[in-house]
């Protein structure tokens, strides 16, 4: 952790204390200016610690193009995004200009922000256990021995102890993306994104994945989960988010899904469910 | 389901199978002699009937026994084939300067087996540089930075725009454009120099000169094969807080070996060939070469170019069969998912 990039108006008690996200009025346009589109139009969010929030939203609001900001796939626009009380993709000189970090200071960034996607995207020509034990060799420069048994306890998390030399073509889509999480974990993430992560999946699938990320959710690991699993929303969520149009419509509580306020989410929510 | 590999950019050539298909289907609507109702044939039908095919359990119970019908066409097609080929054949065979004597005499020199060593170190020495430099070209082309696009793109321009021919008399004569190199701060001072002439001799500028050229076709293999790969990947890697680096060595270019590696084994092929025009740098001791001065040293070049035809034959042979294992090597794994 580079302690150089903190937030601001921060000493370490306050460090500690801060929320794990804060997303602070972000704006993302795609393309250069004259042919460019705004895909989130000021977005201000707000994860604390060990919470989780889940992201609702109908297709084209820019619910993944958040997810990827915060695990900078994306370069920002406009505004400032907070990971742990620490500036993503940027240092603050003493006059308050904003330096681009390098590429490696970047990775160093997202290394500590675990990401699942909806397509899995697991290495295809290596094993479940190799899936799982290449960042942290690579990244933590772990050793082989310790790196392997981390990898299989990782594995034995979500399940698949016995698929460890299956290659992905060898396993289920709901095995695949149990792996995908195993190998999110490895690198002991302090923040997990989750970018629709059953929605590729058969339905009768999609429970053992769910079943993982509310274990993990238990476990006290933050989260923010794209997802249209509403009964999961009730269930897991401290936070629902809906967005709509690059903006963020309506958040709060998960009680919020029975008695949405706002029309758009009350018509996206009776054609969810 | 499961994250599907896209397919290759570079696809091999189809085209046989609407040919197979027409001449099949034609074939069937045009010739009535063909038995499909398997039940009049007395053979068949008794087989059926019976059912005793039963316990053979992987036999087909029905299969067509459809009567080959001779058809003049083909016949005739074939036979002229075979005339011509025997012809051509018996035109070598009793053609008295081809002295096969001396082609069985000089098959197994001495010189000619050096110059086998040399064209092979030329070949892999040439096609190994190619390769990285092709990594690189391929990634400088796709990079972000317009100055490394650029220059990039101009040196594939350049390389696959000119004869390889005039490429390598041009390696030959560096020594006359720059008679010295220089070592020192550019535009600056010199700290020392050697003479061209030293430094890159004949082997150099041959292998030097085959590796720029082939670097700029290799690029456009591996561009392709990078392409191959989903983006997705990477944005898993990147995710994982893998570098760009990490990422294309550990990641990328693995899966991208299954679209790099059966055209590369082409132009292995087609550089064991290529290396035969190494005489323009010139370099003298290659297959070619050797085998030529032999022949003009006996005044028979045509038995000669017999021998080097031979040896060109079976060391593409050799390297074809190379292809093909390793082509077995690297599907594996990589398998696009069912
Ligand atoms: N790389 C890109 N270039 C241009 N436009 C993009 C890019 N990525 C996303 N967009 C656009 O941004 C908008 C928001 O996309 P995003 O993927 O964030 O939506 P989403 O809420 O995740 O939708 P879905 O539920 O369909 O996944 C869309 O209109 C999309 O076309
Ligand atoms: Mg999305």
């Amino acid at each position: 952790m580079n302690t150089a990039h903190i937030a601001p108006s921060s000493s370490d008690a306050q460090v500690s204390m801060a929320p794990m996200v804060e997303v602070r009025n972000v704006y993302k346009e795609f393309g250069t200016p004259p042919n460019a589109i705004l895909v989130l139009r000021g977005i201000d969010l707000t994860v604390p610690k060990g919470s989780v929030t889940v992201l609702l939203g109908p297709s084209g609001s820019g619910k993944s193009t958040l997810l990827r900001c915060i695990n900078e796939l994306e370069t920002i626009t406009g505004g400032a995004i907070y990971v742990n009380g620490e500036l993503l993709g940027y240092r603050e000189d003493h006059q308050g200009r904003l330096h681009r970090l390098s590429d490696k200071q970047i990775a160093e960034q997202r290394s500590h922000v675990g990401m699942v996607f909806q397509r899995f995207n697991l290495f295809p020509h290596l094993t479940a256990l190799q899936n799982v034990m290449l960042a942290p060799t690579l990244v933590h420069r772990a050793h082989r021995a310790e790196a392997t048994i981390d990898a299989l306890t990782q594995l034995g998390q979500v399940g698949l102890s016995d698929r460890a030399d299956h290659y992905p073509s060898q396993l289920s889509g709901g095995q695949q993306q149990r792996v995908a999480i195993a190998r999110a974990l490895a690198m002991k993430p302090k923040l997990m994104l989750f970018d629709e992560p059953t929605s590729a999946l058969d339905p009768e699938l999609v429970g053992e994945v769910l079943a993982v990320m509310q274990n993990l959710a238990a476990q006290g690991m933050t989260m923010i989960i794209v997802t249209h699993e509403i009964g999961f929303a009730r269930r897991v969520a401290s936070q629902v988010v809906f967005m709509d149009g690059g903006v963020v419509v309506e958040s709060g509580p998960p009680e919020i899904l029975d008695n949405p306020m706002h029309p758009r989410f009350q018509q996206f929510l009776s054609h969810v469910t | 389901m499961a994250a599907k590999v896209p397919p290759p950019a570079v696809t091999p050539e189809g085209g046989g199978a609407p040919d197979n298909g027409f001449e099949r289907g034609s074939g069937f609507t045009a010739d009535s002699g063909a038995v499909f109702d398997n039940g009049a044939e007395p053979d068949t039908g008794a087989v059926l009937g019976s059912g005793v095919v039963l316990d053979s359990g992987n036999s087909v119970p029905n299969r067509i026994q459809a009567v080959t019908e001779l058809r003049l066409g083909r016949i005739i097609a074939a036979a002229i084939a075979l005339l011509v080929t025997a012809l051509i054949i018996y035109q070598i065979a009793i053609n008295q300067t081809f002295r096969w004597d001396l082609v069985w005499l000089y098959l197994r020199d001495i010189v000619v087996f050096r110059g086998i060593l040399w064209t092979l170190l030329l070949t892999f020495g040439s096609m190994a540089l190619a390769i990285v430099m092709a990594v690189v070209l391929a990634l400088m082309r796709r990079s972000d930075n317009p100055v490394l696009r650029t220059i990039g793109g101009a040196y594939v321009f350049l390389f696959r725009g000119t004869p390889i021919y005039v490429q390598l008399v041009l390696w030959g004569l560096l020594s006359v454009l720059w008679p010295r190199i220089s070592v020192g701060l550019p535009f600056g001072p010199e700290w020392f120099s050697f003479s061209t002439q030293d430094l890159i001799t004949a082997f150099w500028a041959a292998l030097l000169g085959l590796a720029c050229n082939e670097a700029a076709y290799l690029s456009e293999i591996v561009r392709a094969g990078l392409d191959s790969v989903d983006a997705g990947q990477s944005e898993a890697a990147y995710a994982l807080g893998l570098t760009k680096w990490q990422t294309l060595s550990r990641v990328v270019l693995p899966q991208a070996m299954r679209v790099i590696v059966p055209p590369t084994g082409n132009e292995t092929i087609s550089m064991l060939k290529t290396t035969s025009l190494v005489v323009a740098i010139p370099f003298t001791l290659d297959l070619f070469y050797a085998t030529s001065a032999i022949g003009n040293r006996l005044y028979q070049p045509i038995p000669l170019l017999l021998i080097a035809a031979f040896w060109y034959l079976v060391l593409s042979s050799v390297l074809m069969l190379g292809q093909h294992m390793l082509e077995r090597k690297f599907g594996r794994g990589i398998a696009v998912s069912g």
